[in-house]
């Protein structure tokens, strides 16, 4: 899924100062998951903010909304009617989220709640950790399951470099090193002699670098 | 035992800690209250195993919060004791009292009032 | 194995002498005669001399305008290129600079993260990993090509480098890496600084078992300590680097003063020992910031004078 993370209550309020009557709209997807932008974490800000404005003597009316997903039109269209009412939508949904409600509300500021930081999974509760690039080009049938693009620092597609000490990655004794990780998992599927095949040059057009990417399914459109 | 403490505390009673949700704190100084502390079983005995340590957790965010606008982190805090401590439940309601005091009423009711008139 | 190009390390290589390279750092400046008068003080006790390429991430004159610098004077240079800050379009072109100047040796690196340089907030290429330069730098020698295709107007003709680190995790694949290097292309090796021989010379026997000796030239590397200070800090600091508590021991067990003469009694006498490997084919002699001692280590390590090629 896509991971967030909080954005520090200081830049919301940065972001905001110009407004008197915020929508503060939280998704129940992805940011829920992960905690960040979901139904509760709309309130807690909400409650914040409101606390805050109080404080300064402001009148800032600050209300709160979660939908089902901030990436369809269908779930956005369900605060049509209310939309009118504010000055500007504070969105928790990941980057998205707060882009498609920023095109669907063309005339309305649309401001991020949250940090949209990669697409990965939940280690265990509290710790999440990036597992894939987008590359457009799954290898991971030849990595043994584990990717040497989303996980290792340098991308390697023939690594370990030479930095890889104790199964842990140059950068940080907190990151695990990719290669590796693959090493382990081939060898344990006894396939460790794989590890001699050079992995060609890779073709990154599919990847950010080709610019932005669109995926048009002709076999299910109407 | 009967001791006394401070009549300024309206006790609300919870099965565990846990059940303390960072919302309910927020709302209660949201609405102006002055002060607020949870009391939960010491840390390694809660009977719900690890209600208190969540507890003790939302307690830190609304900290962070309160702080950050403007309300004051020190106007709520977590104690820890057993049941069976009076005297510490007693030393522990003095001690919100007085800081509670010290730190005066929680700004938002001046905003109250500003909006009333 | 014939000398496929003109280059002076290949052919004395292929002489069958051991080699004796080093580096030299260039400048964190515009100042070419700083690196001019590293190269001058060790240019009759190498064959040939790397330069480094924003070693460590931190950001110094590029290591093709030293080169060009150090072939003008009439020195052998060793272009290192790293894949951290380049992609493949300005890594062939660059490649095309140093052939134009007549540079005849490329190292192949990936190249330390930027988290340990001067610019951590900087974005990373990698484009290619050290692998995949390897095979670059062959295609466009043997096949004449770019990447891309189309023909290269008179191509590059490198003698093909990479680096291998015998000390770095995980050690069973090491030599499978080093076949690795070898079936992307390399031509020659350096390794990582030895400090470790018995490990060093494990490595060594899995090289040979498997004739790898037979198919590249392996230059083993060598760095004298300074001082105790630096060898603690190479023990514990330094990723992929294996130094045993036996040296470490060794240089604080003398007088400050008296450690750097102990820290090139250990080089010279790991040099002294690795001779004796099987395989091995010369030597990489990286004296970071005392590049002065490098004529001293070659002579007291037997390794002068350098062999005389006639043109």
């Amino acid at each position: 899924m896509i991971v967030a993370d909080k954005k520090p209550i200081e830049e919301i309020i940065e972001e905001i100062r110009d407004y008197e009557r915020i929508l503060v709209a939280g998704c129940n997807e992805c940011v829920t998951v992960c905690e960040a932008g979901g139904k509760k974490e709309v309130a807690v800000l909400a409650s914040a903010l409101r606390m805050y404005f109080m404080n300064q003597g402001k009148d800032v009316q600050i209300d709160e909304v979660t939908l089902e997903r901030q990436c369809d039109h269908e779930y956005l269209e369900e605060i049509r009617d209310r939309v009118g009412g504010y000055d500007a939508i504070l969105s928790l949904a990941c980057g998205v989220g707060v882009q498609f409600m920023a095109e669907k509300y063309f005339s309305k500021p649309v401001l991020p709640g949250v940090n949209t930081a990669f697409m990965g999974g939940a280690e265990e509760r509290g710790v999440w950790s990036e597992r894939c690039q987008g590359c457009g080009q799954c290898i991971l049938a030849r990595t043994a399951g584990i990717c040497p693009i989303s996980r290792c620092a340098k991308r390697l597609l023939n690594g370990p470099c030479g930095g890889s000490t104790k199964g842990k990655c140059e950068i940080s004794k907190d990151v695990d090193c990719a290669w590796q990780l693959i090493i382990d998992r081939l060898k344990e599927l006894d396939r460790l002699d794989d590890y001699e095949q050079v992995m060609p040059i890779k073709d990154w057009s599919t990847e950010r670098a080709g610019g932005p990417r669109k995926i048009i399914r002709e076999d299910i459109r109407l | 035992m009967r001791l006394q403490y401070s009549s300024s505390i309206k006790i609300i009673r919870l099965p565990c800690t846990g059940k303390v949700d960072l919302l309910h704190i927020l709302r209660a100084f949201e609405k102006g209250i002055d002060g607020l502390y949870v009391v939960g079983c010491l840390e390694g005995e809660c009977h719900y195993k690890s209600g208190n340590l969540r507890a003790k957790k939302r307690v830190a965010q609304a900290k962070e919060i309160l702080e950050k606008v403007g309300i004051g982190g020190d106007r709520v805090e977590m104690f820890n004791l057993s049941s069976s401590e009076a005297p510490r439940f007693v030393q522990a309601a003095e001690e919100m009292a007085a800081r509670v005091k010290n730190l005066g009423p929680n700004p938002l009711r001046k905003a109250f009032k500003k909006m009333a008139a | 194995m014939k000398p496929k190009t003109p280059s002076k390390l290949e052919r004395i290589l292929a002489a069958g002498h051991l080699a004796v390279t080093s580096e030299c750092g260039p400048p964190r400046g515009s100042d070419g005669k700083a690196i001019a008068k590293k190269a001058t003080m060790i240019r009759n006790h190498v064959d040939a001399i790397n330069v480094t390429d924003n070693q460590t991430s931190v950001t110094r004159m590029c290591s093709l305008a030293a080169c060009i610098r150090l072939k003008l004077m009439g020195l052998e240079p060793v272009l290192q290129m790293v894949t951290r800050d380049r992609n493949r379009i300005a890594l062939q072109s660059d490649i095309l600079g140093a052939a134009s100047f007549d540079i005849y040796n490329i190292l192949c690196l990936s190249g330390d993260h930027q988290v340990f340089g001067d610019n951590p907030k900087g974005q990373n290429v990698f484009d290619l990993d050290s692998m995949q330069l390897i095979q670059t730098a062959r295609f466009m020698r043997d096949e004449a090509k770019f990447l891309g295709g189309d023909d290269i107007e008179r191509p590059p003709r490198m003698f093909v480098g990479a680096a291998a680190n015998p000390f770095a995790d995980p050690f069973e694949i090491r030599v499978p890496r080093l076949a690795k290097k070898v079936a992307a292309g390399a031509e020659f090796i350096q390794t990582q600084c030895i400090y470790n021989v018995e490990r060093f010379k494990e490595w060594m026997k899995g090289v040979v078992d498997r004739g790898l000796h037979n198919k590249v030239y392996i230059l083993a590397g060598v760095t004298p300590f300074k001082s105790a200070g630096m060898a603690k800090y190479m023990k514990n600091r330094v990723p992929g680097m294996d130094v045993p508590d036996a040296l470490v021991k060794r240089m604080s067990g003398v007088p400050k003063e008296k450690q750097p003469e102990e820290g090139l009694k250990i080089c010279v006498e790991t040099i002294e020992q690795v001779k004796e490997i099987e395989g091995v084919s010369g030597f990489h002699i990286m004296a970071i910031e005392w590049e002065e001692k490098v004529p001293e280590i070659v002579e007291r390590a037997g390794l002068y004078p350098r062999p005389q090629l006639d043109n």
